[in-house]
């Protein structure tokens, strides 16, 4: 690829400059502001929600399916009733209220009663007093399993017998743009396919939940969305959603995999019984088996495009294994589906999204949900595209680029920012790192275990760009709320924003100074009993929705104080700033203390922040249902040691469409962290199933990147084109990093080997012993 | 709850564990610690070795080595061990993370004895013997002898790991291993490779190939017989490539989880090619 650069040598390098010294003068929005859980993260003082701890507390257990299908006939928990210590056995027919859960259907048993349907399907709950004791009781209950051959094939799933009352289809949604008629000259097409991967958090699942004196519960949780926790937990007990309050305990990473409930129900419905607060931590093994996971993806794809390079069509096939329950899968397959073709434009556009029903482990939102499987495939096809057209991939992809105006396969029209060819620009034309022979093994492929030289290698460099929406889409009513209250010039925010990693705790402190000019800003609580809803830590929604409410919040005790003081000294509000702690006038004259004005009188207000509505699909998949974009590009360089099949990614540089940079180090976090966990899908991170069965539910075998995995990190640049609408312009920057990390790494080792590699993780196998 | 007794010399370990036979010895935890929290394992007490200076006491003989079973990767890797073993000293090397190796010793390795564990291939390499102390007396075995089968030892009731002795060797050494990412996983193919000069013998075992350790004696004398000797040459990747492909067949791998056995048994072939050329490779023509 060393036409990488002719490619973009004509235009000129604009990489943005971040004056962080000025932005930091006054800790607020722009400036490097450190999370204030950083340090004590570091020094082990976070207190985690495995930490929890209260006065005589049980510690509940769940007894899981060993089985990805089987009829439960017989249960029979006389065995662990008769441990000592044990406080409460209890089975589906405990389940006071609903009996499913779930978050778009509830078609997930809280416990199975007489059927369940993958390897790890909670049947029973013990409560004890010690976790041994409540492990052992539960391991001796006797569930008499009639065994069900499992349906593991997701392509075979909406032809089989249904293995739920709700069917084996969980949506099948067709798009259909453009003149279906059009052919291209030039024709490609790929089969491709993605692996299971797991989100891997570090803090497995864990929480505590109290009874209260009204028959309601306590609940401290680690989740992404307390209060969509709240209505699923409130119904599943036959309880007001008042009854339920729950406060965010401190959360261990999430990256999807706590939207959907696990242990909440079963810890409530313990506490419920017991009349004691009752504890559950997830074991490793069992955190595996306990949420859901990225859905594998099967893809059938061709493009066509004329002699130029113009692509005229995209048809795609996408089948999602959504395993055994529904979750977000419905959610996913309509991304998959919506950004099937990658942030071109194309004429016409033909894409069939299924995602099944199988008695494989349930999948549903993970990082880049949905948009990570189709860029895999779109990339993989606009290479073979360039290469049929004998064209640069760079240029084809320039070529190609959607940009503000133009419309998306579901007809939407792309409004605000988005600089995707700019970002491709930007990555490409960065400089190539020197990345001379190395003999230090850590530098090279198979690492420390010492299996390559420098000439047993051959290098590979891959490019890709990927996009995905910002915010919940398809019409969903979106909001965050947030309140700001300022007293002797503290200003203290409110908000359920779950704090999962992306850093909302820092920003909102941020937001608060640079609207109100107060230097201390107190976070409360996430509660739900003290806020509204903020939504879900999804989505790259937090910086925009909650960042959106507490601005607007900020905004309105602003105004409230000016106006006041305004009164007060006979002038217009218009005429006054707030500046340094201080209200001042902008005739020089008059300035009083912001801390004096609110030690009289507390200043407060409460908003509901909402974005811009959304359509739903019409029956050819066309609509408005998104709210906004962002893409980024990557360029990755590898070693590969062909013979033994492995790889060292030595560099990804990647540019970024970020709107604005709120703070550069949580965005530089954002931006490695999820280039690793790409990396991680391209190279191994695969929850290995056979028949059903999980066969590798620790961190022994499914292995996430280490630092001998991880490359240096290179920024190109952060691209800030202001998004109209949201906060400072800030767009969401969580997910874009994995969007096309692994495609640019899957193409890198393509280069590297000529090989076609139609699959991620590529296993050391796909490359030693393909058949060239 | 679980009783745990702190030994501080050998004596008092034995004397604990005739008592006791069925307590329970901790060494760095590394191993056991894992399977505790994975519930696959039941302790009623356990007597921890960390305490007992014999055991973390190695020496360097003219013909043998000397390493206690408490000796730790991180000595293993940062003491004058690294040059007198150094296939020992990559194994160690590869072992987890630096606070892995700071608490992981080769006992422990030893006592877990798994086809996979990366100190064993070294060992065999090595001619190395297990010295065991119980209620008997002291024995000393082969690796062979020692490790029955997969995660299984002839270790009796009572008894412990005091030490492994094995060769001193003049040669060349390597011991390359396979993962599925560059650092912190268990191997799916390893394999040793040391040179003695002094016998005119390569030697090679293999690690996570078999239920056992297997030593490749048929390549060992097969590559053996075509080497020159006294110059150190006949090496060339002709030769190392048909090594390589002998080796592998002495090799039975399985599928499973973490790969297949047709990748593993083409991986030794690689593997034992590019360890016989490196240890013979020119300017160190094996005599390292
Ligand atoms: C994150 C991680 C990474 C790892 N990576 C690797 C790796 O790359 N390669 C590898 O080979 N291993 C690896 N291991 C496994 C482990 O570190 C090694 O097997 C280590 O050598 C075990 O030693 P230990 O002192 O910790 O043993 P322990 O855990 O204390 O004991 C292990 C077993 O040996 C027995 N035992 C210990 N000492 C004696 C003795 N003196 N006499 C009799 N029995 C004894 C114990 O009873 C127990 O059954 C890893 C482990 C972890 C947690």
């Amino acid at each position: 690829m060393s036409c990488l650069q002719a490619a973009v040598s004509a235009v000129e390098h604009t990489s943005v400059v971040i004056d962080t010294k000025e932005r930091s003068r006054d800790r607020g929005v722009g400036a490097d502001v450190s999370r204030p859980d950083g340090v004590p993260k570091v020094q082990g003082r976070f207190a985690f929600s495995s930490d929890l701890w209260a006065d005589n507390f049980l510690w509940g257990h769940t007894l899981r399916s060993p089985h990805p299908s089987a009829l439960i006939s017989n249960i029979d928990i006389g065995p662990a009733l008769a441990f000592g210590g044990v406080h409460a056995v209890l089975l589906a027919s405990d389940v006071p209220g609903q009996l499913n859960f779930g978050l778009d259907h509830q078609d997930q048993p809280v416990l199975a009663a007489d059927q369940v349907r993958y390897v790890g399907e909670p049947v029973a709950l013990v409560a004890a007093e010690h976790p041994d004791i409540a492990r052992r009781a539960a391991e001796a209950i006797v569930v008499n399993y009639e065994v069900i051959a499992p349906l593991t094939d997701s392509e075979a799933a909406s032809e089989a017998p249904p293995m739920h009352p709700d069917g084996n289809v969980i949506r099948r949604l067709g798009i259909r743009h453009g003149d279906l008629s059009l052919t291209g000259e030039v024709v490609v097409e790929g089969s491709y396919e993605v692996g299971m991967q797991d989100q891997a958090f570090m803090g497995p699942e864990s929480g505590m939940a109290l009874p209260e004196e009204d028959g309601g519960v306590e609940l401290f949780v680690s989740t992404q969305w307390l209060h969509v926790d709240r209505s699923q937990i409130a119904a599943c007990l036959g309880l007001a959603e008042e009854q339920v309050r729950i406060t965010l305990a401190g959360v261990g990473g999430a990256f999807g995999a706590r939207e959907d409930l696990s242990l909440q129900v079963h810890l409530c419905l313990l506490a419920q019984h017991t009349q004691k607060p009752v504890k559950m931590v997830y074991s490793r093994d069992e955190s595996f088996l306990g949420h859901v996971h990225r859905h594998p993806a099967k893809m059938c794809y061709r493009h066509h495009a004329d002699r130029q390079g113009h692509l005229i069509k995209v048809e795609a096939r996408i089948v999602l294994d959504g395993g055994a329950y529904a979750s977000s899968s419905a959610a996913v397959i309509a991304n998959a589906s919506c950004f099937a073709a990658g942030p071109y434009k194309v004429l016409a556009a033909e894409v069939e999204g299924l995602a099944v029903r199988t008695n494989n482990p349930p999948c549903g939102a993970m990082r880049g949900f949905g948009a990570v499987q189709t860029c895999f495939a779109h990339e993989a096809q606009m290479d073979k595209l360039a290469a049929a057209l004998g064209m640069d991939p760079v240029e084809l992809r320039l070529l190609n680029a959607l940009a503000p105006g133009d419309r998306l396969i579901t007809g939407q029209v792309i409004t605000g920012a988005f600089p995707v060819a700019e970002v491709i620009r930007q990555c490409a034309q960065a400089p190539s790192p020197v990345l001379p022979p190395t003999n230090d093994y850590r530098d090279l492929p198979g690492g420390s275990g010492r299996t390559t030289k420098a000439e047993d290698t051959v290098r590979g460099t891959g490019f890709a760009v990927g996009f995905k929406n910002l915010m919940f889409s398809e019409g969903f009513d979106d909001y965050s709320s947030a309140a700001c209250r300022v007293s002797n010039g503290v200003a203290t925010i409110t908000c359920a924003c779950a704090e999962v990693g992306q850093g909302f705790v820092t920003l909102a402190q941020q937001i608060a100074r640079t609207e109100l000019s107060v230097d201390e800003v107190i976070l409360a609580p996430a509660q739900t009993v003290t806020s509204k809803s903020a939504g879900s830590t999804s989505a790259s929604r937090q910086t925009w929705m909650s960042g959106g409410a507490v601005q607007a919040a900020c905004r309105k005790v602003r105004e409230q104080i000016l106006s006041d003081v305004g009164a007060k000294w006979d002038v217009s509000p218009d005429g006054l700033v707030l500046r340094d702690g201080m209200v001042v006038c902008i005739d020089g004259q008059r300035q009083a203390s912001l801390a004096q004005l609110t030690a009289e009188q507390d200043y407060e207000a409460d908003v509901v922040f909402r974005h811009v509505p959304t359509q739903t699909l019409d029956e050819n998949g066309q609509g408005n249902i998104h709210v906004s974009f962002a893409c980024a590009a990557h360029r990755v360089i590898v070693d590969v040691d062909p013979d033994l099949g492995l790889v060292r990614v030595r560099d990804i540089t990647t540019a970024q469409d970020v709107g604005r940079i709120l703070n550069p180090t949580q965005a530089l976090g954002q931006i490695e962290g999820g280039i690793a966990q790409g990396v991680g899908l391209a190279l191994m991170e695969e929850i290995v199933l056979d028949d059903g069965l999980v066969r590798n539910n620790s961190f022994t075998d499914y292995v996430i990147p280490t630092t001998l995995d991880m490359p240096e990190v290179t920024i190109a640049a952060f691209i800030e084109e202001p998004e109209p609408g949201a906060p400072y312009g800030a767009k969401g920057i969580g997910e874009p990093p994995t969007i096309s990390s692994s495609a640019a790494v899957a193409a890198a080792v393509r280069d590297a080997t000529g090989l076609s590699l139609e699959r991620i993780p590529i296993r050391p196998y796909d490359i030693a012993l393909a058949d060239h | 709850m679980t009783n745990v007794i702190v030994a501080r010399s050998v004596d008092e370990a034995l004397a604990t564990l005739s008592e006791a036979p069925d307590i329970t010895i901790l060494a760095g935890g590394t191993d056991l610690m894992v399977e505790i929290n994975r519930g696959l394992r039941q302790l009623n007490s356990v007597i921890a070795l960390a305490q007992v200076p014999e055991l973390h006491r190695w020496s360097i003989g003219e013909d043998r080595l000397m390493i206690g079973a408490g000796v730790t990767y991180t000595t293993m890797l940062n003491t004058k061990l690294a040059q007198a073993a150094p296939a020992l000293a990559q194994a160690a090397r590869t072992v987890g993370s630096p606070p892995i190796r700071n608490a992981g010793t080769l006992g422990g390795n030893l006592g877990t004895a798994s086809p996979a564990g990366d100190t064993l291939p070294v060992l065999a390499a090595l001619n190395a013997s297990i010295v065991l102390d119980g209620p008997s007396g002291e024995r000393c075995l082969s690796l062979e002898e020692f490790m029955v089968g997969v995660k299984r030892t002839c270790l009796a009731p009572g008894e412990l790991i005091k030490a492994v002795e094995m060769d001193h060797l003049s040669g060349g050494q390597e011991y390359l291993k396979i993962g599925p990412r560059n650092a912190m996983v268990i191997s799916m193919a390893g394999v040793a490779l040391a040179v003695d000069r002094k016998a005119k013998q390569v030697r090679c075992a293999l690690g996570a190939v078999a239920a056992n350790i297997p030593r490749a004696s048929e390549a060992e004398a097969w590559v053996g017989e075509r080497i020159n000797w006294d110059s150190g040459t006949g090496v060339d990747s002709v030769l190392a490539q048909e090594f390589g492909q002998r080796m592998a067949a002495e090799s039975s791998p399985i599928d499973d989880h973490r790969s297949t056995a047709a990748y593993r048994r083409h991986a030794v072939g690689v593997l034992a090619a590019r360890a016989l050329q490196r240890v013979f490779s020119e300017g160190t023509n094996g005599y390292v």
